[in-house]
This record gives structure tokens, sequence and C-alpha cells, in this order.
């Protein structure tokens, strides 16, 4: 209910007096946070309706291991500064996970009520608590005892930022090199600001550089400095650089004006002023994951007229979640099942006019067990459109990791499973760096995980180090 | 983080917080689990002449869904052995040297068996005593208990007989089912006891079934009354926590407890007088690991007022309790509906139109939109409506700015008892 309101709100606003609508930050509204956050009234209820299991399957079923039950009776007892207390010291980035995380996958999906009532809100009432620690300004956790040891980690996203919250604790010098203006990774200009505003990610940003972390923006590693440096300079690396950009769709027209990333669509949008080329578009994304799903919604938040998202499989195959597919289609995004483009058309100005795209059925099971998708001969088709929005996945930093000579698989670093420990080593690898090829999933949460594990194996193999001298 | 020790005649603990007698504290097992989880110290199940115990025991008061608003047992003291609480008492000290252990005893009311039990108890290196005259069922209908915890002279000759073998602190605990718990408070103390503590549970029937038309537990048929406690019986407690704390006569710190559910209840305690804790049913519901949210609960309030140590706030509204003539006939609060807020259920309204004082009318907005209204010059000032409102923030109670000089009912008396005087003596 609340999403179709804020989807009437962007139609209006498409029909604005010419005046309003050169105002630069019409759509700003747009970007506001679409979930609404508890009240305390009902934050109070929710978490008295939490049961206090004993080894509680909800802890278990987040990857970080957040305490759920303990921090969900802190917020029934108003011991709030505890309960925040308890979220982020499990996960440095547990405010953003409150938010981000797919909680009907994960905590949500296992708490007992489901087989009685109906589960526990907890992302809800962990965004209260830790909404609470950013209102008032705590300090949560203090920095460890130095131990004069130096780490240095690339890359300042959940993996990087959560690697370093637990160094800092454990007493090592840290710094973050980081290749954005701002640290976050895909927190901060990668998930749109209606489901994550950018000033949560600084937030935890900031509470990790509370602890004396390092972090140093503006520098790519491989670039700006080079990576034997860090070697040098180091104990140990932790790589955290996380995917790149969509990767190209190797169809004719992707030069075209007017085509794309979707990640960069969503990162145009993180920071104020909004874009205003999408204002009255008839856009097509290409994909059905999701950043897809974010790349339109945009969209349709930026004042497009018309939002289609283009599949080559089916409904069933798609890998954006339930809930997100749902909350595009209250947007008012419509979907093309096993539709598969082939050509992007452009006029003589070299601006999209449309995308040719041929319809697809589905075959026999592929390697991954998704049915393949094949083309039906002769049923090409164009579906007219201005602009489209190239949504197909991550490319790998492939250039860098060749570099740094570590083994990789298609550009997903191979590491230890158990230490986190790429082929050198003395580097250790965390996040979507090492997602893909069987190897862990890319979401916010594992990556805020495996920065822990990464940096409790860094932590044991310099203590067992430094014992055998 | 605030200092959380705390010091109850003399038997100090890390924190305020102590598993009360009853069945959280019926083995060494149990107790140091406890201790492992962060529990300051433990009053051990009472020890006696061991007994027999019924099966089925418990039951729950659950009220409108939420489980467990008053708990009721038929449990008696101790069923193990003597040696065997002694040898475990023994070890847990031993393990916990820095943690309060305490003994609850419970004999005839006999000078020669409290000496002995006594005597028995210290060996095994108690931090102090808790002399049992609480239990209201069972060890009552045997002399025991609540039986001799209801009549003054015997709590003050029982304590005394204590008293004179005890060489560790003596805690008095009382029972709820008597008329003024002062008078048994007092009679403990004149019996010499260094503590007393309260309450123990209150006579009680949980509930009749109304298919089987029997008493709720019942024992292969049959139902005894038992004692209630949790949180349903928190504000009896309070009270006599604040009576006793108030009374100049019970000089000795008091031990509360009686429905402390979490942090917040145990700051209300402490600051009606209470130097600490215990708590049972809390952790019968939820298991020891509630205390790691009580102490973090408790030690975050204090460092957001930059408390330093909890004995600051031990009895700090003690002043603030009174009795009803010391109140200000002349302090006035009023209603006040904020319809911004409201959502219309009209509950205030019925409330008061039935129940109060006919002063919230349903009225119109003029854009049809419906709106309720204080008459304030008839409103009482009586908090009914705001208690029933199910909305957080819909109704403020205002103070009114008071036009006449503050009066209360015993100044009133004395005033006109004084105007007759005059009148005498003209
Ligand atoms: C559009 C979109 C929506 C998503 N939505 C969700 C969601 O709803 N829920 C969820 O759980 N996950 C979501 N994800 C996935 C999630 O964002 C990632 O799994 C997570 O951010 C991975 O964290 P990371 O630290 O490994 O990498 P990143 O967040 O990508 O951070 C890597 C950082 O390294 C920096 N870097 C890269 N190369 C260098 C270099 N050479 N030198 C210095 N710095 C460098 C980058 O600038 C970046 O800041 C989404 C991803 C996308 C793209
Ligand atoms: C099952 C049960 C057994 C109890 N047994 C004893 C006992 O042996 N000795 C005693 O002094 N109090 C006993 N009590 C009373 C508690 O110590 C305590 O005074 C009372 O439960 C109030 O605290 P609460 O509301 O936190 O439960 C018992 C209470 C319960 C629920
Ligand atoms: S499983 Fe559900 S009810 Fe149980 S502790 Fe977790 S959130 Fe609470
Ligand atoms: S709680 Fe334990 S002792 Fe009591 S009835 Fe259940 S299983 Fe039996
Ligand atoms: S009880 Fe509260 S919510 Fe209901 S009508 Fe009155 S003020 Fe409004």
């Amino acid at each position: 209910m609340k999403i179709h309101l804020l989807f009437i709100l962007t139609k209006g606003d498409t029909f604005m007096s010419t005046l309003e609508s050169s105002l630069p930050d019409k759509f700003k509204a747009n970007f506001k946070e679409v979930e609404l956050p508890l009240s305390d009234q009902e934050a109070s209820q929710e978490a008295n309706r939490c049961l206090y299991c004993y080894d509680a399957p909800c802890i278990t079923a987040c990857p970080t291991g957040i305490d759920i039950p303990s921090f969900i009776k802190k917020i029934a007892s108003g011991n709030m500064k505890g309960s925040a207390t308890t979220i982020m010291s499990a996960n440095p980035v547990g405010a953003s996970c409150a938010r981000v995380c797919p909680t009907e996958e994960l905590c949500e999906g296992a708490c007992v009520l489901n087989h009685s009532t109906k589960p526990i809100l907890i992302g809800n009432l962990q965004r209260y608590a830790t909404d609470w620690a950013m209102r008032n300004d705590q300090v949560l956790f203090k920095k460890g005892e130095p131990n004069g040891k130096k780490i240095a980690i690339v890359g300042g996203g959940p993996g990087g930022l959560s690697a370093a919250r637990e160094l800092a604790l454990l007493g090592y010098e840290v710094t973050i090199y980081e290749a954005e203006k701002e640290a976050g990774g895909l927190d901060t200009f990668g998930i749109v600001s209606f489901r994550l505003p950018k000033k949560i990610s600084l937030w935890e940003v900031d509470q990790v550089k509370k602890l004396g972390v390092t972090i140093k923006t503006s520098v790519k590693v491989g670039k700006d400095i080079g990576f034997d440096e860090l070697l040098e300079t180091n104990e140990r690396v932790i790589l955290a650089i996380g995917m790149a950009n969509v990767p190209n769709l190797n169809i004719a027209g992707e030069n075209l004006k007017g085509v794309h990333d979707a990640i960069d669509l969503v990162r145009s949008t993180k920071s104020p002023p909004m874009p205003t080329h999408m204002e009255g578009k008839r856009v097509i994304v290409i994909g059905a994951g999701n950043t897809a799903i974010d790349g339109a919604t945009c969209s349709v938040r930026l004042g497009a007229e018309n939002v289609k998202i283009v599949y080559r499989r089916t409904e069933k195959e798609m890998t954006a979640y339930d809930f997100e597919y749902e909350f595009a289609k209250q947007d008012g995004v419509e979907f093309r099942w096993l539709t598969q483009p082939i050509e992007i058309m452009g006029d003589t100005e070299g601006n999209v006019t449309g995308l040719k795209c041929v319809k697809m059925q589905l075959g026999g099971p592929s390697s991954d067990g998704r049915r393949k998708p094949e083309p039906v001969p002769d049923s090409d088709f164009i579906i007219e459109c201005d602009a489209v929005v190239k949504a197909i996945g991550q490319k790998r930093h492939l250039e860098l990791i060749e570099k740094l000579g570590l083994a990789h698989n298609d550009g997903v670093v191979m590491i230890n499973k158990d230490s986190m420990q790429t082929s050198n080593s003395r580097v250790y690898a965390c996040g979507d760096v090492i997602f893909g090829k069987g190897q862990g999933e890319a979401m916010v949460v594992s990556a805020a995980q495996q920065g822990k594990t990464a940096a409790y194996h860094v932590h044991e193999s310099l203590k067992e180090m430094y014992s055998a001298q | 983080m605030a200092d959380l020790r705390t010091n109850l005649a003399g038997i100090t603990s890390p924190n305020p917080f102590w598993l009360a007698s009853a069945p959280p504290t019926n083995s060494g097992y149990q107790v140091q689990r406890a201790f492992e989880a962060g529990w300051g110290g433990a009053v051990w199940k009472t020890l006696g002449d061991p007994i027999l115990n019924v099966s089925s025991r418990y039951a729950a008061v659950n009220f409108n869904g939420q489980r467990v608003a008053g708990f009721n047992n038929i449990e008696l003291i101790t069923d193990r052995p003597l040696e065997v609480n002694l040898k475990e008492i023994y070890e847990t000290k031993k393990r916990f040297p820095g943690h309060a252990v305490i003994a609850s005893l419970m004999v005839e009311p006999k000078q020669e068996a409290w000496h002995e039990i006594v005597k028995k108890a210290e060996a095994a290196g108690v931090d102090g005593l808790e002399l049992n005259f609480g239990c209201p069922h069972g060890m009552a209908e045997r002399g025991m208990g609540s039986a001799s915890g209801q009549v003054p002279e015997l709590v003050e000759k029982q304590t005394t007989w204590a008293k004179e073998a005890a060489e560790t602190p003596v805690i008095v605990k009382l029972t709820p089912n008597i008329t003024d718990i002062t008078a048994t408070a007092e009679a403990a103390v004149r019996g010499g006891a260094d503590a007393v503590s309260m309450i123990n549970t209150i006579n009680s029937l949980a509930g009749v079934d109304i298919d089987s038309w029997l008493p709720i537990p019942n024992v292969s048929g049959k139902g005894a009354h038992g004692g209630y406690c949790g949180p349903a019986v928190k504000p009896i407690a309070l009270n006599m926590v604040s009576e006793c704390a108030r009374n100049s006569r019970i000089n000795v710190p008091i031990s509360g407890m009686g429905g402390v559910s979490n942090w917040q209840n145990a700051v209300e305690f402490m600051l009606m007088g209470a130097s600490n804790v215990q708590i049972c049913t809390a952790a019968m519901h939820h298991g020891f690991r509630i205390v790691d949210d009580l102490i973090e609960g408790l030690s975050n309030y204090l460092d957001e007022r930059g408390i330093l140590s909890i004995q600051d706030i031990i009895g700090k509204s003690v002043p603030t309790y009174s009795d009803w003539g010391n109140l200000d006939l002349n302090y006035n609060v009023v209603a006040r509906i904020n319809n911004d807020v409201c959502i219309n259920c009209n509950k205030c309204h019925i409330a008061c139109e039935d129940t109060s004082h006919q002063c919230i009318d349903m009225l119109n907005d003029g854009n049809g939109n419906p709106i309720l209204r204080v008459r304030e010059e008839d409103c009482v000032g009586c908090n009914l409506c705001s208690i029933v409102c199910p909305v957080d923030g819909a109704i403020d109670m205002i103070e009114v700015p008071q036009e006449l000089p503050s009066m209360t009912w015993n100044e009133r008396q004395s005033l006109l008892g004084s105007l007759k005087d005059c009148k005498i003596t003209k």
C-alpha cells in the first residue's frame, strides 16, 4: 500500500508543470526510504512477541550469527544501547543489513513462529535498534590495545569494513584503501536509496573510523598505489574489492546514447542532484537479478514513462527475490519473459529507438540446473524504447587480480574456505571478490561475515608467527 | 561502566541481581551455571528437613495472550538431603568466592532446631542466612513458613534464636500474606535481623478448569492453595518494600523481590529502598541468560545519567512516598487529547462517560471528521482515559496552574482543629 502510493506520486510528478520539472531535485522525494520505521509502540509490541528462544534457529540462519533473541529482549526492556551493541558486535554493517538483507530467506524465514503464527519482524527491529544508536550518536566499541602490527585492506565495502572493525578491536593498525570518494562500497553507492539511504552506510563507515582505522579514499590500488608496496609495509593484506561494473551484452548498439549501466544509474541517484535523463522515457532493463530490479525501480522513480524488464528465461528462473519482484510490480514495472535482446536499435543521431528481441523457449537443464533457454526460430520483434539499462550481473576486477598473481577461476579469487587465505599466503580475500563458482553468496551480510572470518584468521596466523619467534 | 557492586548488611556481591530461593537455586549445578551466566548471588532453595513434593506443581496465569503474567506453585522447600545441599554449597562457594551464597532456612519453631541448622549452614561457608517465614503452603500447615511469619512474636523469637547461633548476617524473609508487613518487619528487627527480604509468594488459586471443574493445578483431581509470584505481584511487592523503607523503626537494609522481570523493575525497587533484588519467575520463564540484559541495561541506565555507583540510587525515591493525608489537595491535572495522534476508538469517551466524570465529548471538526475533546473544567484528573487509550501520546495528562496554595488533608484537619480551639478559647 505504501509503495503503491509512492508510485502514484511518481506518476503525478511527471505531469507537473514545466516550472516544477526544471527544479533539479524534483525526484528526491521518490528516493526516500520506502519502508517506514517501526514506531515505539510497534517495536515494543513486536519485541514482546518474540519468544526469546534458546539456541534459536534465527541466530543460526543469520550469516553473521547475531544474537537475535538477545537484541530483541533488550528492545523490550528498553536497553537500547545494549540492543544496538549486540547487533553491531556480530555485524559491523548491521544497520545496512537491517534494510537490505533478504530476511525471508534468512533469519525471519527460520523464526519458529512461522510454524504457529507469523515470524517476528527481525529486520525491522534491527533497524529500530540501530536507528536509535545513530540518532543518539552512540559510540558502541573501543579499539583494542595497540599491538603495533599493520594490516592493509583493499576496498572499503561491507567486506573490508567488517574485517577492519574486527582487526581494530584486536589492536591492529588498519588502513583501508578505497578507490571511491567515500567508503561503504555498494552500500554507499550501489543499493538504491529508497531501500538504503547513503547516510546509514556512512554511519557504519564512521563507526569503523572511530576505532582508529585509517580510510584512504580516492586511492585505487594498482593505479595510485602498488600492491607490492602494501605487502611490503603491512603484515597482511585483505582483498575486498567486490565486483566491477555490468559486463557488455555483446550485441550491436551498445554504444548508443541512452544505454546505461544499472550500477552507474543507481550510483547517480545516491546523492543529489537527481539525474533527469530518464524523465518521460520508455525504458527497458535487461536482466532479472537484484541489479535489474534496482535499475528498473530507479528508472520509475526518475520519472520514466514506462519501464519493462526483459529476461530470456521465466519468472521461475529469475534470481531476484520474491519481495523484490513484488516491489517492482508494485512500482508498475512490466516484465517480458522468454525474451532475448539481440540488438539495440538507434536513429541517425545515435539515440536509442528500440530493442530488437527474439522469443525464447525453455529446453533441457543446463549445468547450473536451470532449464536452458533456446531461441524460437523467426520470432524477432522490436520493442520501442528511448533508453536501455544493462543489468546482467557484474564483471570482475580481472586485470587487477591477474596483476596480483592470485589464483582465480574466471576472476573469482580462489581461497581456502576455512581461512579465507588466497594463493598468496599473506593475502586474504572476502566479499564479492570471492563470490561465484560455487563460492559464497553476493550479499552484504555474507561479505560482513567473511570479513570477520578473514580478520580472525589473519590474527591467528600472526599470533602463531609471533609465538614461534 | 558504573560500579554495580552491592552490599546487603555486609554481604557483598558483584551486582545486585540474586536468584531467589526457589527451583533455580535447587542444586550446585544450577547455582554455578547461574554464576557463570553472571548472577551476583543466590539464595539456596530453602533447607530444612527434606519433604515430599507432589507432581503437577506449577500453574501460570496468562493475560490476554501474554504468557506468565503471574505464576503459582504448590512446591515445598528442598526435597534433597541436607548433607547433599551443604556439600554443594561448600563447593559452589569455593569455586565462586566473590559471589554471594546465602542459605535459606526453615525449621520447626524450636531454639535447638534453629541453632543446629544455622551452625551447619555456616560450616558450609555461606555468606549469610535467610530465614524463610514466608512459604504459604504445606510448610505453614506444619507450623512453619508463613504460619510463623504471620505472628510478629514468633518472627521475633525465631530471629533471636537464629541470631544467637549466627556469625554471618541474618536476613528475615517476610510473607506478604498479612495485613501490614511492617508489623512483622519490625518484629524481625527487634529479634536482631541484619536485613529483611520480601516478598515471598501470595496465597493463590491460579484458576479453575471450566470443563473439568477442577482447580488448576490439580494433583489427581484435587488442588490446594499455592503461592503467587511473577509480574502480576510486582505492585504489591513494591509497596511492601516502600512501606518498610520509609518506616524509621525498620532501620535495616532490604532485599526486594516479587515480580522483578527486567532491569527497569530492579531500578524501581532500588529507588524505593531495596539494596538489591532477588528474582525467581523471570529466570524460570527464560533461563539464567536474562542476567545479561539485567546487568547491561542497569549499567547503561546509570552511565547515561552519569551515576558512578548503583549505591547512589538506593532509596532515592523513598522520601517521595508518603501517606495519603500528605498529598496536596489543591494540585490538579486534566486530560488533553491530541487529535492528530488519536485513532478514534472512543474508548476514552466511553470509559469517562460510563465510569468516571462524563467530560469527554465526541465532536466533529467541521470537516466531517470525528474529534474528541475533554471539558477540562469538569475533568477530575483521574487518568482513566489515558490508561485505556491504546495509542502512545494520544492523551496527555497536563498539570493545571495551581490557583490555591498547597494544602494537604492533614494540614487542613489541623487548621480546622486550631480554628475550633480558637472558638473555645474565645
Ligand atoms: C544493484 C545491487 C543491489 C544489491 N542489493 C543487495 C541487497 O538488497 N541485499 C544484499 O545483501 N546485497 C545486495 N547486493 C550485493 C551487495 O551489495 C554485495 O554483495 C556487497 O556489497 C559486497 O561487499 P564487498 O565489500 O565484497 O564489495 P563492494 O560493496 O563492492 O565493495 C568493494 C569496494 O572496493 C573498492 N575497490 C574496488 N577496487 C579497488 C581498488 N583497486 N582499490 C581500492 N578500492 C577498490 C570499491 O570501490 C568498493 O568500495 C546488491 C548489489 C548490487 C550491485
Ligand atoms: C516454584 C517456586 C518455589 C519457591 N520456593 C521457595 C522456597 O523454597 N523458599 C523461599 O524462600 N521462597 C520460595 N519461593 C518464592 C521465591 O523465592 C520468591 O520470593 C517469589 O517467587 C517472588 O519472586 P518472583 O516474582 O521473582 O518469582 C518459591 C517460588 C516459586 C515460584
Ligand atoms: S526464532 Fe523467532 S521467536 Fe524465536 S528468538 Fe528468533 S525471532 Fe524470536
Ligand atoms: S519442565 Fe522438565 S521436569 Fe518439568 S514437566 Fe517439563 S520436562 Fe518435566
Ligand atoms: S482512547 Fe485514545 S485513541 Fe481512542 S479515541 Fe480516545 S484518545 Fe483517541
